[in-house]
């Protein structure tokens, strides 16, 4: 009895394990393939179909270079915000007392709260006609400029450090900024790790904010640019499937080694709403 | 944690008590300053800066940052949003300005009585009624068998959140193509392929898009479930075995009412996720075959950005807002009762 339970057991979390991975193997098989192949044994390496031209052939569509550049500086754009902004709200959070300050951490939670869907336009009239931010860094990186998630995170950081030692250094006659650059910043290094890991993915994910405020090619994210790319009938390539597929891996490979290599950082109290995409 | 500051013996000995009793996560300002006794009297000045704005005015300064940032990125939008959903608005060449009248409800009733509309919302309802309860017993299923397991968890896990952790650009692509009339799947599955095939199929598309999403949400829900499943005393599922329950039955006494705080969080949780479904029948269909795989997001988009009606979008936004707030309310209710 026991002895089939556990079989049954793993059973089901093999049959997990491959219904979560196959479409990725099938993502990197496909996107190996000379020749579109959608036949099953298309889904076991043939080496005499197998090519790393699909990569290049990308590049007569669009700059798979510039593409990645540009999910490069929004991502970097976005996690460079959420970790000084979140650190300083964090921090005063924790450790300052100020009038507003219920009012503050009242705000970083409802702020969660709000649906993307009911600002999607009035945000977008906002960043393109008023902002004239449109085809930007900027208007990309506007609307994640500041993660709740990574308040939360520092913050709670902070409430665990003795408040003796900051009572200190101010005894000691350092000025507030010091005490924040002194004092709370090398403390909080470890909660920067994982406030850097939970919002890296959501950024270098996101295809609907960046869609709706680049038309120009030359700004457009990776994932832009590969949405617009799988949509287009690309025919004047040799494989198109394998094409898209190319742009797929590249798209995919640096979130999934993230996590990978920082595996243990990723729990479920560190997550939340903070990977979308 | 690092290594104890040097300086804090030295506050112990100078008699100044660490500021009164702190209450974790409160937000109740602590304006006195009683702390302070002892040193020089401060002038007036300081005194009233102190009265107005409390203890340490510099946590203004660095909370304006965010402060901003919710105006900006959320308030404002939010409240042009409810204004543009009652007012006649539409999209003028730069610098051109022209009356937005108000038009009370006109607006919801254009939209509550447009096909498309009740098109989405129906296939919103199909997606839920599928994504919902097949998320829920997938991640509890796995989260259990995962919990009991010693061999091979740290793989099972990773692999389960992979998925997750990838663009939905990347992994819609894959889907695409597994799904196309000539894809992988239809080859598998031989004479069983379904005709019209699953993206051209009216019936079959939106359970499909459920399933995707169910596929590339899981990781984080089973994460979930596994977190509470942890904290469930393992005496307690041996005492009902010892009792003479069966297994299923001690799962059903034990285990379930030990994780209903999560499952309660789960289906809140896919509930807002439901609606902000876009990308998926943006990138596979457009929202076809004839409307089949609609969204209210995808709605919004086409109406707003589109087709150049951003009051109508805003209004479908509310729509859906209001509606996924009240199923949220529901399934709280629901969940809390027993």
């Amino acid at each position: 009895m026991a002895r089939t339970l556990r079989l049954l057991r793993y059973g089901a979390l093999g049959l997990g394990a491959v219904a979560a991975l196959l479409p990725f193997y099938y993502m990197l098989i496909g996107a190996l393939q000379k020749k579109r192949d959608t036949s099953l044994g298309g889904l076991l390496p043939d080496p005499s179909n197998l090519t790393l031209a699909n990569l290049s052939g990308i590049d007569d569509s669009f700059s798979l270079t510039t593409a990645l550049l540009n999910s490069l500086i929004m991502t970097a754009g976005v996690v460079a915000c959420t970790l000084v902004f979140g650190l300083l709200a964090g921090y005063a959070l924790a450790i300052l007392h100020f009038r507003g300050r219920g009012l503050v951490f009242a705000l970083v939670l409802l702020v969660q709260a709000v649906p993307f869907q009911l600002l999607m336009i009035p945000l977008y009239v906002m960043v393109v006609r008023y902002f004239h931010l449109a085809d930007s860094y900027a208007g990309m990186i506007l609307p994640f400029a500041i993660n709740s998630v990574a308040v939360l995170i520092f913050r709670q950081y902070f409430l665990q450090i003795p408040r003796e030692i900051f009572d200190a250094a101010r005894m000691d006659g350092a000025s507030e900024l010091r005490i924040l650059r002194s004092v709370a910043v090398p403390l909080v290094r470890p909660a920067i790790l994982t406030a850097m890991l939970v919002t890296f993915i959501g950024p270098w994910n996101e295809f609907l904010w960046p869609f709706l405020i680049t038309k120009n090619p030359d700004m457009q994210p990776l994932a832009v640019s590969l949405a617009n790319f799988s949509q287009s009938n690309s025919t004047f390539q040799a494989n198109p499937m394998g094409a898209v597929l190319a742009g797929a891996c590249v798209l995919a490979v640096p979130a999934v080694v993230l996590f990978l290599l920082f595996q243990r950082h990723f729990t479920s109290s560190n997550l939340g709403s903070a990977i979308k995409g | 944690m690092t290594a104890p500051h040097p300086h804090r013996q030295e506050t112990r000995a100078a008699g100044g008590s660490p500021s009164g009793p702190q209450l974790q996560g409160s937000s109740r300002p602590v304006p006195h300053a009683s702390a302070r006794a002892g040193r020089q009297p401060r002038p007036r000045r300081a005194h009233r800066v102190e009265r107005w704005l409390g203890r340490h005015p510099f946590g203004l300064a660095l909370t304006a940052p965010y402060t901003i940032f919710v105006l900006v990125v959320f308030a404002i939008p939010f409240g042009f949003g409810v204004w543009m959903a009652f007012h006649d608005y539409f999209f003028t060449a730069p610098g051109v300005s022209v009356p937005h009248p108000f038009v009370g409800f006109d607006n919801f009733t254009a939209v509550l009585g447009d096909g498309d509309t009740q098109r989405a919302f129906r296939n919103l309802g199909v997606f839920m009624a599928i994504n919902i309860p097949l998320t829920v017993v997938l991640a509890l299923s796995l989260a259990a068998a995962l919990n009991a397991a010693t061999r091979w968890s740290v793989f099972f896990r990773a692999s389960y959140y992979v998925p997750y952790v990838t663009a939905s650009v990347a992994t819609l692509a894959v889907w695409l193509f597994l799904f196309s009339g000539s894809g992988a799947v239809n080859h598998a599955l031989g004479a069983w392929a379904p005709d019209p095939s699953w993206l051209a199929n009216k019936h079959l598309v939106m359970p499909l898009i459920a399933l995707y999403v169910t596929w590339k949400q899981l990781g984080f829900y089973i994460l979930l479930y596994l977190a509470a499943l942890q904290n469930v005393p393992r005496e307690l599922h041996e005492a009902a075995l010892t009792d003479g329950a069966g297994r299923w039955q001690a799962f059903r006494a034990v285990t379930l009412p030990a994780v209903r705080p999560v499952t309660s969080l789960v289906i809140l949780l896919s509930l807002i996720t439901s609606g902000q479904i876009f990308t998926e029948p943006f990138l596979l269909t457009g929202g076809g075959p004839n409307g089949a795989s609609l969204t209210p997001a995808l709605l919004i988009y086409q109406r707003g950005l589109e087709q150049g009606e951003p009051d109508a979008a805003a209004a479908i936004g509310l729509i859906l807002v209001t509606a996924v707030l009240i199923l949220a309310t529901i399934s709280r209710r629901v969940m809390e009762r027993n």
